[in-house]
This record gives C-alpha cells, structure tokens and sequence, in this order.
C-alpha cells in the first residue's frame, strides 16, 4: 500500500462508523440530552410562545454545544484504553489523516443527528419559521467545528482519568466564536437580514480547524499518549 | 539467510521527570537473531520497547535501523515492523474475525494466509463470529497473536507475550518465532521466561548499563 | 558561539544565581516606578470633567489589561520555546507564568467592576472588552487546571504547552468575535471600556503605571520561577546546600 497523503482517512472513518453503531445506546444519550433539555427551558422560564420565540435560536445553540461536550471526550478515550491508541500512533501512515478520519465519524454520529433533530426542537420552542433553514446550516457547519475543536482537547486529556470535566473546561473558551456566529446565522435571519455572512464566518473558522485541528490533535496525541 | 544488521541502539538514555530510567544502553540485532530483554519489574523493559516502536523519544543516544538512523527512514522502519504490547488493543464490541481484520487492514507486508486460517492457527476457530466481550483476556491475546501468523514484517517487538497463554500457547509461540527467525525476521522480546529457542541473546537491564550474556 | 549563551540560559541554576543578584535592584526600580505612578495618577493628575475623581481606577485597569493579554503570551512564548528547544527552565517560566496572568486578569475585571458602578450604574456590563477578559481569565484557568491535572512533570509541561499555543490562536478569534457579537447587540456606539481621549496631563501617569506594572509582572514572575527552580530542582546538589539551616540564610 503506497503512502498517499490520505491513506487512513477512510479506514478508520469506517471503524468508528461500525463502532459506534455496535454502541448504538451509548452514542444517542447526547441526542436524547439535546431533546430533553429542550424541556427545561420553557420550565424554568416560561412557556409562552412570544418569549421563547426571542431566545430559541441562542438556546438551540447552547444546548446544541453542551450536549457536543457531553460527547467529545469519546473519542479516543476508548482506544487510549485497549491499547489500539498506541498501535495508530506506531503505523507508518501520517497521524493526521487517521484522525480526521474519527472526527469525521463522530461528527457524523453527534453533530448530524443534532442538526437533524433540530427543526423538532425549533418547533417546541416556537423558533421564527424564517430561522429554520439558517438554524440547520449553522449547526451543521458549526457542530463540524465543535468536534474538531473538541478532539484537540480529547487528545490533551486523553491520558488523564476524570479527563471528561477538565475537557469540558478547556474547550470551551474555544467554542464561544462558534456560538457567537452561529446562534447570530438565525438571529440575523429571523430579524430579516441576510444571514449568509455569519455563515461565512462560520465557513472561515470551520475551513480553518479543519486544517488545523488534526494537526494540533496529532502533535498532542503523540505527547500525551507517551505517559 | 544473510545475516545483516538490523537494528543497532547505539548509547540509548531515557529519563522522565528528572529521573533517568536507564543510560548507555547499547545492542544490536541481526536477522535471525533473537533478543530477549530481562530485567526486574519498574527496570524498564517496557519503555525500552515503546522506545524501539518511536512511541516515545529518547533523551539520548539514536537507533539506526538497517544502518541509516529512525529520523530518515521512518516510513521503511515503521512498514517493516510488527508490536504487540501489553494491551492486546482489541475492541470489545467487535468480534474476534473483525479485529483481526483490522489489525492487518494498514499492513502492507501480510501473506496470504486468510483471516478465518490465522485465527485457526491460534486456536479460535469457533470464535471468530463471537464479540471479544464474550472472550477471555487470554482469548483477547490470541487475537493479537494471530497477527504473528499473517505478519510479513522483519522485526518483532513483543512486550511479555507469554501473559495470559497456556502451556500449548507457549509452545505455538516459541514454534512460531523459530519460524520467523528462519526466514531472516528478528525478535526482541520481553519476558521473565525461561524459551526453548534457538539462537537467543539475553540482554539485562537491571543494572544502569545492561550486559549482554 | 551564541547558542552557548542560550543554553545557559536555559540552565536554572544560571538564573537562580543571576536572580539573586539583580531582583533586589529591579524590585526596588519596580517599586519606585509604581509608587510615583500612583502618587501622580491618584493625587495629582486632574480630574475628569464628567466622571469626577472615579476615573482614576484606570491607573490600576489599564495596566493591569495590557499585562494580562501580554502576560498569556509570555506564557505561551515559553511554552513553545520549551516545546522547541527542550529547556526545563522556559518550562518553568509558563507554569510560574500562568497564576499571575490570571490574577492580573482578575484584577482587570475587579476593577472594571469598580469603575463600572459610580459611572454606568452597574458593577456587570456584558461588553466587548470586559467579556474578552473574562474568556482570557477561563483559558489562564484552563492552561493551570491542566498542569495541575497530570502527575508527570513532563507530561504536565509539554500538554499546558500546546494547551497556551493553542489559546494563542483563538484569542485574536476570540476579541474578534466578541466584538462583533457586542455591536449586533449594542448598535450605540459608546464603548464602555475604551479609553476616552485623554490630557496629556492623565495620560503621562497612566504610561508610567504601564511601565511600573511591566516592571512589577518581571519581578513576580522571577520571584514565582526562583521558588519553582527550588521546587523542581530540589534534590540537586546546588539547591541542598541552599536551603540546609547549617549553611545559613537563602542568598
């Protein structure tokens, strides 16, 4: 097999795809937590339509980002465990690719259901019918970003028990670019403006981790995994 | 078989935490040869090892692989070799056939043998359509020591692979890794057993410069 | 020729011993330039015409901002000089580094609040700058809790490391964005937190405070690394001799 720049890539997308899906139950909780956290709101604030109509497209968005934290420290955690860790980081092929390749997969079973569940969650929280189409792009992109993000501080903290908390921590003053433009995509929208330059924004940053990320994950890996 | 030097660790040191773990640690290992480090438990044997593996960096000193140091044929060194550590890196929610699988899956030098004939050759024959969850530790072993039977690489770096296996284990390994040694592999090997193997070197790290017996 | 000064440098014995002859002379220029700073700012300068005498929490605000953004670069300037160049010392610097860079934060934020009330009513206002400072002060906490977290020097080091760099490259994302987030929501345009076109006769003080404050963060930040170096290096001849009662007071 020749050393390609993308070798890794879609091998271990697929292991995690069929991991994850032998763990099916596991994988749904930050789903189900998405859905279920919707009903807090108007429980501790109000359930009239009008108020809630004003805050849903920024709590969509927390709720959407905490329950992403809830799911990233996953993502190595579990091969750091067994030893298959150790094994991806004495392959020949480069690191990055590889990791790419299990960010893709957790993406695909956290921040995909999230965004296709929302319009649900829209719905119970009288969101704007014109924040609808903004809200799934903006989720979709954004929640790309927040795993991304999300796997440099999984792989700083892979190696520490209790790493979950001190995760969640570390990861979050990284994740307030992602919100401020994302929940300001439906803001934008539901106001009646064009709403495609946040989304630009949130383009820029989610092209950025996606070059950056798996470098940064690798380089931390390595280091960290060496204890 | 030509006898070549594969491996060479020239002064190796390696300290964590202000503390060095071991220093002017020096060995070879030819083609044909095997390597078995001893050495008390905490000496680190299994540091050693990782080391081998560019799991983790030295402090000091190189290896030189076929004579040309790690940095600049990291690509070959990595292709050509083979490491089974103390986690066996088996996943539980897969079963014994997938693993296997997957454990070849990035390895270019395999051989023909199929995956249903390795996990036979161990032993696991009616296991391979059973989740590892349902296996024992020792089961989880023999999955990783399937990959001996189809791997192709030059060199064998094993951390303890006696753990866990049974006396008709043992004498398939030591069967096993003769045959390796006679198509030209090498074998560095940890362990606090006593092999029937031909042609095997004792290196000890007890003491802060390990002697070769 | 000059890489053989740089690795001195790296020695912390080196800069033990150097401290030792030099922080009681910067203590003392550190001292003098804040007390006249304050002295100047506080009693001398004149007052404002709209805010009265609750202007001059500035001289300690301002100051104490500048450092703090400065301070987490310095943090992570060590982190990768010791990523780099394997020096335990720039190690040490990042993890002596990191307290008082978050102490500086709060402080900045503390006063804000301060300055906040008499002149806006409120001692909390969500507005650019001070939010900014606030997310600073989470990604200071969160380079700490990570060294804290792991048992290994080593380990502890190289992760708060990457951790600083990688907080590097958000901040600008992060100012950006808060920014941006702050006028969507506030489309007047006073900023609270900006500094208003100043008298000479103010600003004069506040450059010195800017001064004497860079001055007091070099202090305590050799201080902190000194008792770290003894710390780390506590089983090493040099520092044995130190610290034994037999040999009589520390240096």
């Amino acid at each position: 097999m020749a050393q390609s720049i993308n070798s890794g890539f879609t091998p271990w997308l697929k292991r995690d795809l069929l991991l994850a899906y032998r763990r099916r139950g596991e994988v749904a909780s930050p789903l189900v937590f998405f859905v279920m956290v919707s009903t807090l709101i108007p429980l501790g604030l109000t359930p009239e339509s009008a108020q809630l109509a004003e805050i849903a497209a920024g709590m969509i968005w927390v709720m959407a980002l905490l329950a992403t934290l809830l799911s990233v420290d996953g993502l190595f955690a579990s091969d750091y465990q067994d030893g298959s860790l150790e094994q991806l980081l004495i392959s020949p092929q480069l690191l990055p690719m590889p990791l790419l390749g299990k960010i893709t997969a957790h993406w695909l079973t956290t921040g995909l259901p999230l965004t296709l569940v929302s319009p649900l969650l829209g719905l119970m929280l009288s969101l704007p019918a014109a924040g609808y189409l903004p809200m799934l792009c903006s989720l979709a992109l954004g929640t790309a970003c927040l795993s991304l993000t999300g796997a440099v501080g999984a792989a700083l903290t892979v190696s520490l028990r209790k790493g979950g908390l001190l995760l969640s921590l570390l990861v979050m003053p990284m994740y307030m670019p992602v919100i401020i433009f994302g929940s300001a995509t439906i803001s934008y929208a539901i106001d009646g403006l064009n709403w495609l330059p946040p989304l630009a924004i949130l383009g820029a940053l989610f092209a950025a981790s996606v070059a950056l990320c798996p470098l940064a994950a690798a380089g931390a890996l390595r280091i960290t995994s060496a204890n | 078989m030509s006898q070549s030097t594969l491996l060479k660790v020239d002064n190796l040191a390696f300290e964590r935490d202000d503390s060095c773990l071991f220093e002017n640690i020096n060995l070879s290992l030819n083609s044909g040869e095997i390597l078995q480090i001893e050495g008390a438990n905490g000496s680190g044997k299994t540091t050693l090892l990782r080391l081998l593996t560019t799991a983790l960096q030295p402090s000091a000193g190189g290896i030189l692989y076929k004579g040309v140091a790690l940095s600049q044929c990291r690509y070959q060194y990595l292709s050509n070799m083979l490491y089974i550590g103390h986690q066996p890196a088996v996943k539980l929610t897969l079963t014994a056939e997938e693993n296997l699988r997957w454990m070849v899956a990035s390895s270019a030098k395999i051989n023909q043998l199929s995956i249903d004939e390795a996990l036979d050759g161990v032993g696991l024959s009616g296991y391979s359509d059973i989740p590892c969850y349902a296996l024992s530790a020792g089961q989880h072993r023999r999955v990783a020591l399937a990959r001996l039977l189809i791997s192709e690489a030059e060199l064998w770096y094993l951390d303890e692979p006696f753990t866990a296996i049974d006396k008709q284990g043992v004498s398939f390994l030591e069967a096993r890794l003769q045959e390796h040694l006679h198509r030209g592999g090498a074998v560095l090997l940890s362990s606090h057993q006593d092999l029937a193997i031909d042609n095997l070197r004792k290196y000890s790290l007890s003491s802060q410069a390990g002697q070769t017996q | 020729m000059s890489w053989q000064w740089f690795h001195r440098l790296g020695s912390p014995r080196w800069f033990y011993q150097t401290s030792t002859r030099w922080l009681p002379l910067l203590a003392l220029i550190a001292a003098a330039v804040l007390v006249s700073g304050l002295v100047w700012g506080l009693a001398f300068a004149p007052a404002d015409a709209k805010q009265g005498n609750s202007f001059r929490i500035i001289y300690i605000h301002v100051p104490a901002s500048f450092l703090a953004l400065a301070g987490y670069y310095i943090m992570a300037i060590a982190g990768a000089v010791g990523l780099i160049w394997k020096m335990k010392l720039s190690y040490m610097v990042m993890k002596s580094a990191a307290p008082i860079g978050a102490a500086l934060t709060f402080i900045a934020l503390f006063t804000g609040a301060i300055w906040g009330k008499p002149t806006w009513g409120a001692y909390w206002v969500w507005d650019a700058r001070i939010t900014s400072m606030l997310i600073l002060l989470f990604l200071y906490l969160g380079v700490m809790a990570l060294q804290y977290a792991y048992h290994s020097i080593d380990a502890a080091s190289k992760a708060g490391a990457i951790l600083a760099l990688v907080g590097t490259v958000n901040i600008p994302i992060i100012y950006k964005s808060v920014d941006w987030w702050y006028t969507l929501h506030q489309p007047a345009t006073i900023k609270f937190t900006s500094a208003p076109s100043m008298h000479i006769d103010m600003f004069l003080p506040l450059l010195v405070m800017i001064v004497g404050f860079y001055l007091f963060y070099a202090v305590a930040l050799i201080l902190h690394t000194r008792s770290e170096i003894l710390r780390r290096e506590r089983k090493t001849a040099w520092v044995r001799e130190l610290v034994q009662p037999n040999v009589g007071e520390k240096a």
